[in-house]
């Protein structure tokens, strides 16, 4: 029994994380159509400026909320250097695009940087948590805080407010959005920056767990991509119940199956369902016009 | 200004010995760049750092040393190309290299048939085995490693544990080796786990492993993040077993990531080199390790690691193979296997036709981390 509850504990943990970063793809997605991969070094930037700052004589929350911006700000130039001139290309193209600049960011990292791994202290003290017989770190529960509050934040934004609203009306059309006064251009600024600031929260958030070094960020993408898709791409619920139930089918696979198999049976449930819901389990069904 | 000068000299004094045509010439193609960059990169440097100090005391029987260096990237079939141009271009008469088992293994075939000697800077144990004529090797073995660990166990009087090993190439390898040598020291492996080399959280698998009846000790075979979390998570869970963790994370940033207190009885078998300063006076690698240790981190002002190891010790080989042999390829090879009690950083060599590795276990301490800090066990 305390098993089960140590595996579910592991699997929300593992989930949560995985949860922030596809979160983070929500947004951009939302209003280009683009499935960001250079969210993953979003996540990284987060964490090891952090750690730089930090190690440099800040006090943490300052250079927790130092991390956020300079990241924000790296995402604002990913856009305006790198996307916007391709403005037009197909969906594809851009993808291609944050890919490169996946590997740009990784390479400069590494330079600006190190190549080791690096940690900072948790937030509340590494004084495990016992919950009849099972463990949970403190850690652990701001990662799911982060997590649950960026949702509701998320929700909030695209379902209440105007911006939000433009955000989706610039992703639907384009000109139509631009005819009825919005101002686009500005709308990719502000995706890209808050894409940029959620990644860089989750990197914050997540580091004293995972730890973190030049190159988490491509397997951090990889695992966040899988959780938007099962949960549906471009939706802040999706994101959210997709993400944990990763971290879920990973701990008990490996609890009770084999953990040699964790990865492989995490994949095929994902396959299985987008086979029935190609939109994922909370994703819009679209129809193309032609 | 005294530092300009010294940099203007030792300048100078390269320049002076390329410009001279060296007499002997020594080849060497590594992964100084590219994912194995980790390896190769410390590697390079002492090669490069140990030429120019062989050079400025004089050479090798009055002769100069010329280094004839490529960067293979970690590509097997660059390390082939450039072997080949080594021995066919650049006419040297020894090589050192092959940071990874892969790029050794192109050299490899290149150095026998050119008969040309050959030192590997990888750890795979089909290097020299089965035995190649030209072919030697520097660092110890993931097998080598595991025996150090099991005969630690043995002395403990643990006969079954529980492993979990990181599925990247590191682990997987000393993961297959510990399983193979297990039996020997009387090991029973009663559950055999494995997390990914970028998992956040390996609780699931210490709690199968904290179930299994009978388990006494736990052993972590990685490399990277993976040993670090391992080691939290079981503190998370407050499992009162013992851990062991694998050579490939014994460095201090280790004991930093892990938790100073988590990682508190953490035993792993290390070189002489990762605790240079708590070595015993009277332990013969105590010279050659602090010497070699600062005159690196003096000249790159980084820390050495067991890798750049490997390296000091094929280039002294084969420069003491070249004092002997002269600069004829099948002399130095033959002065090479006639090695004998060569003390190194990575342990004490001892060459014969049948061992192109010459070290034994006691070329691994076996540490444990107290306080923060490494200990010595034997």
């Amino acid at each position: 029994m305390d098993a089960l509850l140590q595996f579910l504990l592991s699997g929300v943990t593992v989930g949560a994380v995985y949860a922030l970063v596809a979160l983070g793809f929500t947004i951009i997605y939302n209003a280009s159509d683009v499935v960001n991969f250079a969210q993953g070094e979003f996540v990284m930037l987060g964490g090891m400026i952090t750690v730089f700052t930090y190690q440099a004589g800040l006090p943490l929350p300052l250079a927790a909320v130092l991390a956020i911006a300079i990241t924000s700000l790296v995402g604002v130039a990913l856009n305006k250097l790198a996307l916007e001139p391709a403005r037009g290309a197909p969906v594809v193209s851009l993808i291609i695009i944050t890919i490169g600049a996946s590997i740009f960011i990784r390479g400069a990292a590494q330079l600006i940087f190190d190549k080791q791994l690096h940690r900072f202290p948790s937030f509340s003290g590494d004084q495990p948590i016992h919950i009849f017989g099972a463990t949970i770190v403190p850690q652990s529960l701001w990662v799911i805080g982060g997590a649950v509050l960026v949702f509701i934040g998320l929700w909030l934004f695209f379902t209440k407010t105007l911006t939000g609203k433009a955000v989706l009306a610039t992703a639907n059309n384009r000109l139509a959005a631009q005819l009825v006064g919005i101002n686009t251009g500005w709308v990719m600024t502000l995706s890209f920056a808050l894409s940029a600031a959620i990644g860089a929260l989750a990197g914050v958030l997540v580091t004293p767990i995972t730890l973190v070094g030049y190159d988490v960020g491509v397997g951090l993408a990889l695992k966040g991509f899988a959780a938007a898709m099962l949960g549906g791409m471009g939706n802040p619920k999706g994101a959210l119940v997709g993400g944990i139930s990763l971290g879920l089918l990973e701990a008990l696979t490996a609890g009770y199956l084999s953990s040699q198999y964790k990865d492989a049976v995490a994949f095929i449930v994902i396959l299985a369902v987008l086979f029935v819901m190609p939109q994922g389990l909370f994703g819009k069904s679209t129809t193309e016009r032609v | 200004m005294k530092l300009l000068m010294t940099t203007a000299v030792s300048a100078l004094v390269v320049l002076g010995t390329t410009a001279a045509m060296a007499d002997i010439k020594l080849g060497a193609s590594l992964s100084a760049s590219g994912p194995a960059a980790f390896l190769g990169d410390p590697e390079a440097k002492t090669i490069e750092m140990m030429v120019e100090q062989i050079n400025e005391a004089g050479g090798i029987n009055g002769e100069k040393i010329d280094l004839v260096l490529y960067d293979d990237g970690g590509d097997p079939n660059k390390a082939r190309t450039f072997a080949t141009r080594l021995v066919e271009d650049d006419e040297v008469v020894a090589i050192i290299g092959g940071s990874t088992t892969g790029t050794t293994m192109s050299i490899l075939s290149v150095a026998e048939d050119a008969e040309v000697p050959f030192i590997s800077l990888a750890g795979a144990i089909q290097i020299i085995d089965p035995v190649h004529k030209w072919v030697f090797k520097t660092p110890h073995t993931d097998r080598m490693a595991c025996e150090k660990i099991f005969s630690d166990m043995q002395q403990k009087g643990i006969t079954k544990i529980g492993m979990i090993s990181g599925t990247d190439g590191f682990g997987a390898s000393m993961q297959a080796q510990c399983k193979d040598v297990a039996p020997k020291y009387a090991i029973e492996i009663l559950s055999d786990e494995t997390y990914g080399p970028q998992d956040a959280d390996m609780t699931p698998q210490l709690t199968k492993i904290r179930n299994t009846d009978g388990v006494q000790a736990i052993l972590n075979p990685g490399f990277g993040q993976g040993p670090a979390i391992v080691t939290r998570n079981k503190a998370q869970l407050g499992i009162d077993l013992p851990l062991y963790e694998s050579h490939g994370v014994a460095s201090d940033g280790f004991i930093e990531l892990a938790g100073a207190a988590a990682a508190e009885g953490v035993r792993l078998p290390g070189t002489a080199l990762l605790v240079a300063a708590i070595l015993p006076d009277s332990d013969p690698q105590k010279p050659v390790v602090t010497a070699y240790k600062t005159a690196y981190e003096a000249k790159y002002g980084e820390t050495v690691s067991t890798f750049g190891g490997y390296a000091h010790d094929a280039v002294d080989l084969m420069t003491n193979a070249m004092k002997t042999g002269g600069s004829d390829p099948a002399a130095i090879r033959d002065a090479l296997e006639a090695t004998q009690g060569y003390v190194g950083t990575t342990g004490i060599y001892s060459f014969s036709p049948e061992d192109h590795l010459g070290l034994d276990l006691s070329a691994f301490k076996m540490l444990e981390i107290r306080d923060g800090g490494w200990t010595l066990i034997d």
